[in-house]
């Protein structure tokens, strides 16, 4: 090789600058690839936030409305079906709610909620994605005589009480997904999206 | 007659290596005048095993996708379709689906034949590597592939392992997000898993077997002695510069490989025709049914050839710390290389502890594949998971010890292969 008279300072000088030209280049050719993997505007609008009106919703009722294709229940809890929840924590699995994935952080609390009263929660039995029906009141119940209010799904005889926590000795593994949601007032609710999000 | 065709086909020589000189000794170093070791078992089969299905793999999966439809409304439909009005579309799904599953028994048996024989060893460390990459692929590969059916075990499957990324802290939400191009596996999910199971990963896995292939091939092949034939004496009956324990590739075993391949292709077809999902096994019974978000399988399992790493993310009771430990129980394979410090290869001559070592790995192994493959609820089931995988691990970390602090007492190596002549 004929390196004589090579400036090898300059020479490697424009080695290098060339390569981090050439490579920030490529990272940012990389961008919109990679970009392309975000969920497209599509599914954005099919999955964003629903917005329910509960200002008809009475004491002790029910009302259903869907988000990404998944029947959302908001229920106006009695404070009768409040006041046993607590004696409840012997007879349930995760009376606690340690199970992260089940529920936003907010509702990590003995209701599952952020209102004590109000309780949003997805209706679908977290064993094998069944329909629970809810019994809302204090009475003895065919599934149970001793039967303290909450969800009996019909599939599997999965129980779960009023803050969707489920009963020890039943298939389900573990209580209800309660959805990220926020107040946008008294009588509105915005399920699928925390409060600040963009 | 013969003479002019002699003359014809001599010339056609001449003209293409006049035009393309390099290619001839190509050929050359790979198949003719790549001189293996005699002492080949039958453990030696199973590199030629896995290329044989990869040729499968890639002839079956084209004319597949020529009848697939990779959208979530179609793809169910497309593959009933294909089993039952394309002609002989059920004998072509079948084989590839068969195919994958054969892919992983060869690859874990010539995985296994590896650590047996010390391939993994000083001078054949990339060639370990180069293999373990293919692996990895092979998996990203194989669970793409087994989602695009779109069947309830797909959707599900899909769910749980992209759930795993999930686990990663603080951006594990938008990852998973970002791998489905959507809030859970949908049309966007099967769509871009469709583009890199038939066209990206299948290239990245043509060149990675390339590259080990001619990283085999420039230190040559290790044998059931683990002695070195070309530290060995020189000449053979072809030539006086190959190693005298060689002998030329083709055709000596490319002979013994048909021969093996017609046996092995025999067992396939038997399960191609008679027992094609081989009870569940390598086809699940739930994947017969159309992939609904809305209801959950009963068990939700990977097939049989991810179990014993789903096994190790199940019993332990942490999600972050299972789905480490799984990946990290990969992970390890990489460094076996350097974990272990034996200088002897082949366990015919490692010591006691080697053998044992190695034969509770394979029990551990194929333990965890079963426990991983039940339904997960039994508690006496995780205890012993637990400590299967602790034993897995103590494998290395035991290797490491054994060898490196000179607790191996092996025997002496000979120094020319043996049993053949």
């Amino acid at each position: 090789m004929a390196n004589d008279g090579v400036d090898m300072g300059r020479r490697r000088f424009l080695t290098a600058t060339t390569a981090v030209v050439g490579g920030a280049g490529i990272a940012m050719a990389a961008i919109p690839f990679i970009k392309s993997w975000q969920p497209s505007a599509r599914a954005k609008t099919a999955g964003a936030p629903v917005e329910a009106d509960i200002s008809k919703l009475e004491l002790g009722q029910m009302v259903m409305f869907e988000w990404r294709g998944q029947p959302i229940w908001i229920i106006r809890r009695t404070q009768a079906q409040l006041d046993v929840l607590s004696s409840l924590d012997p007879q349930l699995k995760d009376p606690k709610s340690e199970v992260t994935e089940q529920q936003p952080a907010f509702a990590k609390n003995e209701y599952r909620s952020e209102k004590p009263e109000l309780f949003v929660v997805v209706g679908i039995c977290t064993h094998l994605g069944c329909a629970p029906k809810l019994h809302a009141e204090l009475k003895p119940e065919p599934f149970d005589p001793e039967w303290k209010g909450g969800f009996f799904c019909p599939c599997h005889k999965s129980r779960f009480d009023m803050a969707g926590r489920v009963y020890d000795g039943v298939p389900a593994p573990t209580n209800l997904v309660v959805p990220p949601y926020y107040f946008i007032d008294d009588n509105h609710i915005m399920i699928g999206e925390m409060k600040g999000a963009a | 007659m013969a003479n002019r065709l002699t003359q014809a086909v001599t010339g056609m020589q001449e003209w293409f290596n006049e035009r393309a000189p390099s290619f001839l000794p190509v050929y050359r170093k790979h198949m003719t005048e790549y001189y293996a070791p005699k002492n080949f078992n039958i453990w030696y089969i199973f590199g030629v095993l896995s290329m044989v299905v990869l040729v499968n793999q890639i002839v079956t999966g084209i004319f597949l996708t020529m009848f697939f439809k990779p959208s979530a409304a179609e793809a169910f439909a497309s593959v009933e379709y294909i089993m039952r009005d394309v002609e002989w579309g059920w004998l072509i799904r079948y084989m590839h689906s068969t195919g994958a599953s054969a892919f992983f028994l060869v690859v874990y048996i010539h995985m296994f034949r590896g650590v047996m024989y010390g391939s993994y060893k000083k001078p054949r460390e990339l060639v370990w590597l180069l293999g373990m990459l293919i692996y990895l692929v092979l998996m990203a590969e194989a669970f793409m592939g087994y989602v695009l059916p779109w069947g309830q075990m797909s959707f599900w499957g899909a769910k749980v392992i992209i759930s795993l990324f999930g686990a990663v802290p603080y951006i594990g939400g938008a990852l998973t997000e970002w791998i489905m191009g959507d809030y859970l596996p949908s049309d966007a999910t099967l769509n871009r898993f469709f583009a890199l199971h038939v066209i990206a990963l299948p290239l990245v896995l043509l060149l990675l077997v390339v590259l080990h292939i001619f990283a085999l091939h420039e230190v040559g092949s290790n044998n059931p002695d683990g002695v070195e034939i070309k530290k060995g004496p020189k000449g053979n009956r072809w030539s006086d510069k190959a190693p005298a324990d060689g002998i030329p590739f083709h055709p000596y075993f490319t002979v013994k490989d048909i021969f093996y391949t017609g046996c092995f292709l025999l067992i396939c077809a038997f399960i191609i025709f008679f027992e094609p999902t081989v009870g569940g096994l390598f086809l699940e019974h739930d994947n017969f049914i159309e992939a609904n978000r809305l209801v959950t399988p009963a068990h939700i399992k990977p097939t049989w050839y991810y179990t014993p790493f789903y096994a190790m993310l199940r019993v332990i009771p942490n999600k972050l710390a299972g789905v480490l430990t799984m990946f990290s129980a990969i992970l390890v394979l990489f460094f076996l290389p350097w974990l272990d410090r034996g200088k002897v290869k082949s366990w015919r001559y490692r010591g006691v502890g080697f053998r044992v070592g190695l034969f509770v790995l394979g029990i551990c192994f194929v333990w965890l594949g079963k426990i991983g493959s039940g339904p997960g609820t039994d508690p006496v089931e995780t205890i012993i998971g637990r400590f299967l995988t602790a034993a897995y691990f103590g494998f290395f970390i035991y290797l490491w010890v054994y060898t490196a602090f000179g607790f191996e007492k092996t025997k002496p190596v000979p120094e020319r292969v043996t049993g053949h002549d």
